[in-house]
C-alpha cells in the first residue's frame, strides 16, 4: 500500500506540512518496505487551482493513503473521488513520525 | 475620453469623486459612468434608479461521457487545475475554469463541447438626464472579476466621455480597468495607508503608460507626506477635499455633494479641466 506524506522538505526526517494543496513536498512509502521516495510540488506557489492538480500527482503515483493536516473542498472531492483514504495528522513532527503513528493505527481517518 | 478613478487604497472616496464628476458634468454633455468594482459595486447608492440587466457569461465545456476515454489529454492542458480524469471518472470544477476552450482543442474523441455559464451581470440605468451608469456585478463565490469588468468596459466603449469607478487595489481587476485608459484620477488621503498604496498605484499607471494626477480627500491642512510624494513623481494635486462633517454627512445619506453644495459644482468642474488637461488634450 502506498503512502504519502505531505512534508516541508524532501526526507522523512523533514517536518510534516500541515496544508495539503500548497505543501511542498510529497514523500512516498511502500508499507510492504522499500525506501521512501519524493518529489516536489509545483503548485506549492501557484496562484489557485492547486488542490484538484496537487491531488492528480497522488493519484498518478498510485496512492492509497494520504496523511495531512487539512484539506480544501475541492481537493478533498478528487481524493474521494479516487478512493484515496485520508488520515489527518495535527501534532507536529517529521513525516517519517506520522507515517509510524498511522502504521501503529494512531491516526484519526478523515471521512 | 475615458478617465478613471483609482486609489490603490479601498475607502478613500473613489466612488466619492467618480459620483460627483458624473453628476455635474452630465447637465452640460453625455457622460457614461462604468462601476468597475465588480465585487462590491456601489455608485448606484448616490443614483437610484430602475436598472436593466444582462448576464456576463463565460464558455465552460460540456463534456459527452459517453465519447470519454479518460485519456486525460483535457487534465494536462488545463492551466488552472479545472478538469481531473481519473480512470473511470472526470472531475470539473467550474468555478476554476477560465473559458479558454483548450480542452475542447486537445480531446482525441470530441468529447467535449463548449457550452455557457453565467458568473455575473451588467446592470444598467439612466438617473438622470444625461446620465449612463453601467454597473458590474460579480457573482457571489466567483473569482473573474476581469471578465465582468471587460463586458461592463465594453459596453460603454464608444461613448464620448466614460468615467470609470476603479476598483481598490493593484492586481488584474485594478489593470483591467486602467489599461487603454486616457487618464487616470488617484484618490487618496492624507495617512500611511493612503500613500503606501498610492505608491503601488501609481507605479501601476506608470507602467501602464496612464498619465494621472492626485486628489487628497478628508484634507486637515498638513497634507506634506502625499505632496512630497506627488513633487517626486511628478504627479499635479488635482484638487483638495476637506475632512468635513457636512461633506460626510451629506455622503453618508446616499446624496452628492454637487447636488446639496453648490461649492462643489466648480471644484468638480474644476477637477475635470485639469484631468483633461492631462492626457494633453
Amino acid at each position: 500500500m502506498i503512502v504519502c506524506v505531505t512534508a516541508k522538505g524532501p526526507g522523512p526526517e523533514d517536518l510534516m506540512e500541515e496544508r495539503f494543496g500548497r505543501s511542498p513536498y510529497f514523500l512516498f512509502k511502500n508499507t510492504e518496505g522499500g525506501e521512501w521516495s519524493s518529489i516536489a510540488n509545483k503548485f506549492a506557489d501557484t496562484a489557485g487551482g492547486v488542490g484538484p492538480r496537487a491531488a492528480q500527482v497522488l493519484i498518478d503515483r498510485g496512492t492509497h493513503v494520504l496523511i495531512t493536516g487539512n484539506i480544501g473542498g475541492n481537493a478533498l472531492a478528487v481524493l474521494q473521488a479516487a478512493g484515496i483514504e485520508i488520515y489527518l495528522f495535527k501534532s507536529s513532527g517529521t513525516a517519517a513520525d506520522a507515517f509510524q503513528k498511522f502504521i501503529a493505527g494512531q491516526l484519526k481517518k478523515f471521512s | 475620453m475615458r478617465l478613471v478613478v483609482a486609489s490603490g487604497k479601498g475607502g478613500t472616496g473613489k466612488t466619492l469623486v467618480a459620483a460627483n464628476l458624473a453628476a455635474v458634468l452630465s447637465s452640460e454633455m453625455e457622460v457614461v459612468l462604468v462601476d468597475c468594482d465588480v465585487e462590491e459595486p456601489n455608485a448606484h447608492l448616490f443614483f437610484p434608479s430602475e436598472e436593466k440587466v444582462l448576464p456576463v457569461l463565460i464558455d465552460v465545456p460540456a463534456f459527452e461521457s459517453s465519447r470519454c476515454n479518460h485519456c486525460g489529454n483535457c487534465s494536462d492542458s488545463c492551466q488552472y487545475g479545472a478538469i481531473v480524469v481519473l480512470r473511470e471518472q472526470l472531475l470539473f470544477f467550474p468555478a476554476m475554469c477560465h473559458g479558454c476552450g483548450g480542452c475542447e482543442l486537445v480531446c482525441p474523441q470530441g468529447a467535449i463541447s463548449m457550452a455557457k455559464r453565467p458568473i455575473g451581470h451588467i446592470a444598467f440605468s439612466t438617473p438622470r438626464q444625461g446620465l449612463v451608469l453601467i454597473t458590474g456585478v460579480l457573482h457571489e463565490r466567483e473569482v473573474m472579476s476581469p471578465r465582468v469588468i471587460r463586458e461592463a468596459l465594453n459596453y460603454a466603449s464608444g461613448h464620448a466621455l466614460v468615467i470609470c469607478d476603479a476598483p481598490p487595489g493593484t492586481a488584474c481587476p485594478v489593470v483591467e480597468t486602467l489599461e487603454g485608459a486616457d487618464a487616470c484620477i488617484f484618490v487618496t488621503e492624507p495617512t500611511r495607508f493612503g500613500l503606501h498604496d498610492l505608491t503601488l498605484a501609481a507605479g501601476v499607471a506608470e507602467l501602464l503608460g496612464v498619465p494621472s494626477g492626485v486628489v487628497i480627500n478628508r484634507s486637515m491642512g498638513d497634507d506634506d507626506s502625499i505632496r512630497d510624494f506627488c513633487r517626486a513623481r511628478k504627479l499635479p494635486v488635482l484638487t483638495t477635499i476637506p475632512f468635513d462633517r457636512d461633506i460626510a454627512e451629506t455622503v453618508n445619506s446616499g446624496q452628492l455633494l454637487t447636488d446639496r453644495m453648490p461649492i462643489m459644482r466648480g471644484q468638480f468642474r474644476e477637477l475635470f479641466s485639469r484631468a483633461c488637461v492631462l492626457t494633453g488634450v
